[in-house]
């Protein structure tokens, strides 16, 4: 009986949303994130699940080169495995959503683990170089395994079918993305509650004492993989359902440099910072466009002249926040959380 | 309350571990018995720490056998190691410094738990109910016991050396250790805390159950606490014995001297004499 008290008191000191200002966020939020397709217009509703395929995505890169401590530059590739397999499903089976995007992910977990193996011998910058390499590999049997991935074509992804609706319009496809990349992210700051993510944890920090203290190097390191590119080939999968075709060109190098680029400028190994990383990424160069656009009435000759200025804008912000933030955004929210913390009228 | 272990017996049988030319360890043979406190004693680069991380698996030594209750795991991996009940702790602290005291505290039970990913991804259910047992078990018989209530949700790097060795003796305790290195466990603290931590590894093999094997420089400390020492020179092993007899040993007296610094083995000796840790 006092056993069971005591257990209850642990569970309120140990869960994920501590305080009631924590919960009254994540309500404001959810309630954003629930009137956001009523307000939105279909381009920013566009833009909204654009940012749900990048969070979670960016998410299972955190739990790898974030939390975990190794470098991959390959999620690109991991996504383009999801997007295969559910364009390749939506053909030839008419098996729903759901099921086409589990399969992505178990697929690309798959060869997250494959991919994962070097990283036992190989660390830092090796190791991005070592999933480099293996992006080249599965880009080159993207291009000539033509009987499965339709070659330099690529192929044609039917619309989900969501239990006999098929998801067409942004607002639909919003509705099935956003729930999904919620549970994924949920279950992210999950797993660090428990012994699989502060082994995680342990190894990034010291691999060598991590095994003294009981915990499989390759084992972890590969779990670490699986979950990870488990995240990138669902984000994949519904990326595939977004754009609707699939090709050789989809998920180049530099959609793996984004998401790395993501998670640095959010928060590496801070559940948030994927989230604030990836929506960041995402959303700033529109921003920035949408400036451009309300200048171009003043700036002769601006299409030519504001297009470049808003790319090198981009830029030179991810290299302000890489100098005056290593920490990334989810730092500067901690500190605004704790200034309000001590904020007079809250002792 | 938490039920006492069987303490395990551990059987050095003729080790040797050479780096290159030098060598670490030299034909080295040893027990250390169930229940018991044994020191490993001798001068600096006397292959101490070597020895320890022939026991818990980091190097691999060329010739002998490190046996555990009769079983060899000379070529055991080191996981598989934390899991039969060996825990140590290091001479230059290995926490994470970034984790919290509890988190550091929870991971050394990593061995014993039974969550898999799907579970953890999930939380509630199995993964609760095994984090929740972990914790009010750490609070138990850990936390309370070694008086590290006050910061048990501070991060590790804001914590002074001596507070950081009592964790690191937490991790180590959470692993549920049947022999427990202890890697000069009192090195760079004060009186005071060298008594403190003296009276928990006393309290550790009285109340746990646990075998224990330690490095220590700090002779009053040695003497006070441990029932048989080993000393040990350039890799070999030059005494044995109660910790009374090792002291008069002419060849330790001789080893320490050969070290070149005789006045700090002269106060060292006169603490063990005049007793360290009162507690004990
Ligand atoms: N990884 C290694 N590579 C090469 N030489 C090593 C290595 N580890 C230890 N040695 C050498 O082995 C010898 C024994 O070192 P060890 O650390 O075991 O000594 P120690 O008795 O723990 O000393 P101290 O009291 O200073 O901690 C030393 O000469 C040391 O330089
Ligand atoms: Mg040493």
């Amino acid at each position: 009986m006092r056993i069971a008290t005591a257990n209850e008191t642990y569970l309120a000191d140990e869960a994920l949303l501590r305080t009631r200002t924590q919960w009254a966020w994540l309500g404001l939020f959810a309630l954003v994130l629930v009137a956001a397709p009523f307000v939105l217009n279909n381009y920013w509703l566009y833009l909204a699940c654009l940012v749900a395929i990048n969070v979670a995505s960016a998410t299972g890169l955190n739990i790898l080169t974030g939390y975990t401590g190794l470098v991959s530059l390959g999620q690109g590739a991991f996504m383009a495995v999801g997007a295969y397999t559910v364009a390749w499903l939506s053909q030839k089976t008419g098996m729903p959503f759901l099921v086409n995007i589990l399969a992505g992910g178990l697929v690309a977990a798959f060869v997250g683990i494959l991919v994962g193996i070097p990283s036992l011998r190989v660390k830092g910058l090796y190791l991005a170089i070592a999933t480099i390499g293996a992006s080249i590999i599965l880009q080159f049997v993207f291009l000539n395994w033509s009987s499965v991935t339709g070659g330099a074509r690529g192929l044609a992804v039917r619309p989900a079918n969501f239990f006999g609706t098929s998801l067409t319009t942004y607002f639909q496809l919003y509705w099935a993305f956003v729930p999904i990349t919620v549970l994924m992210v949920v279950g992210a700051a999950n797993l660090f509650r428990t012994r699989i993510g502060r082994a995680f944890i342990a190894i990034r920090d010291r691999d060598i004492s991590a095994e003294v203290l009981g915990i499989p190097l390759l084992r972890y390191k590969l779990m670490s993989f699986a979950v990870s590119s488990f995240y990138a080939g669902v984000a994949g999968g519904m990326w595939a359902y977004f754009f609707r075709a699939v090709g050789p060109e989809s998920f180049t190098i530099v959609e793996s440099i984004f998401f790395l680029a993501a998670i640095i400028v959010g928060g590496m190994g801070s559940i948030l910072g994927g989230i604030v990383g990836a929506t960041f990424m995402t959303l700033v160069p529109e921003i920035l466009r949408f400036g451009v656009e309300l200048a171009s009435p003043y700036v002769s000759n601006a299409g030519a002249l504001l297009s470049p200025i808003r790319t090198i804008a981009f830029g030179a912000l991810i290299m302000l926040f890489l100098v005056f933030e290593p920490q990334g955004i989810a730092e500067i929210i901690q500190r605004v959380r704790r200034f309000f913390h001590l904020w007079p009228f809250k002792t | 309350m938490r039920a006492p272990m069987t303490p395990a017996r551990l059987e050095i049988d003729g080790l040797s571990l050479s780096f290159g030319g030098l060598k670490a360890i030299n034909d080295v043979s040893f027990d250390v018995k169930p229940g018991t406190i044994t020191a490993l004693i001798g001068p600096n680069g006397a292959g101490k720490t070597s020895m320890f991380n022939c026991i818990s698996g980091f190097y691999k030594p060329q010739h002998g056998a490190i046996r555990f209750d009769g079983e060899d795991v000379t070529r055991t991996h080191p996981p598989l190691r934390a899991k039969m009940g060996f825990a140590r702790t290091f001479q230059n602290i290995a926490l994470f410094r970034g984790m919290t005291v509890l988190d550091n505290i929870k991971l050394g039970r990593h061995a014993h738990m039974k969550t898999n990913i799907f579970q953890a991804l999930a939380y509630f259910g199995t993964a609760a109910r095994e984090e929740m047992d972990l914790r009010a078990e750490v609070e138990r018989d850990i936390i309370d016991f070694l008086e590290i209530n006050h910061i048990r949700h501070m991060p590790v790097a804001a914590l002074s050396y001596g507070l950081q060795k009592r964790v690191e003796l937490a991790r180590a305790l959470a692993m549920r250790p049947r022999i427990l290195l202890l890697d000069e466990p009192v090195a760079g603290m004060n009186r005071e805390e060298t008594e403190d931590m003296a009276r928990f590894i006393l309290d550790v093999k009285e109340e746990w159950g646990t075998t224990i094997l330690m490095v220590e420089h700090d002779m009053g400390m040695v003497m006070d606490i441990s029932d048989h020492v080993v000393v040990l020179n350039f890799g070999q092993v030059i005494a044995r014995g109660l910790p009374g007899e090792v002291q008069q040993d002419p060849n330790v007296v001789a080893a320490y001297l050969g070290s070149g610094d005789p006045a700090a083995l002269m106060k060292r000796l006169a603490a063990g004499t005049s007793g360290g840790a009162e507690a004990a």
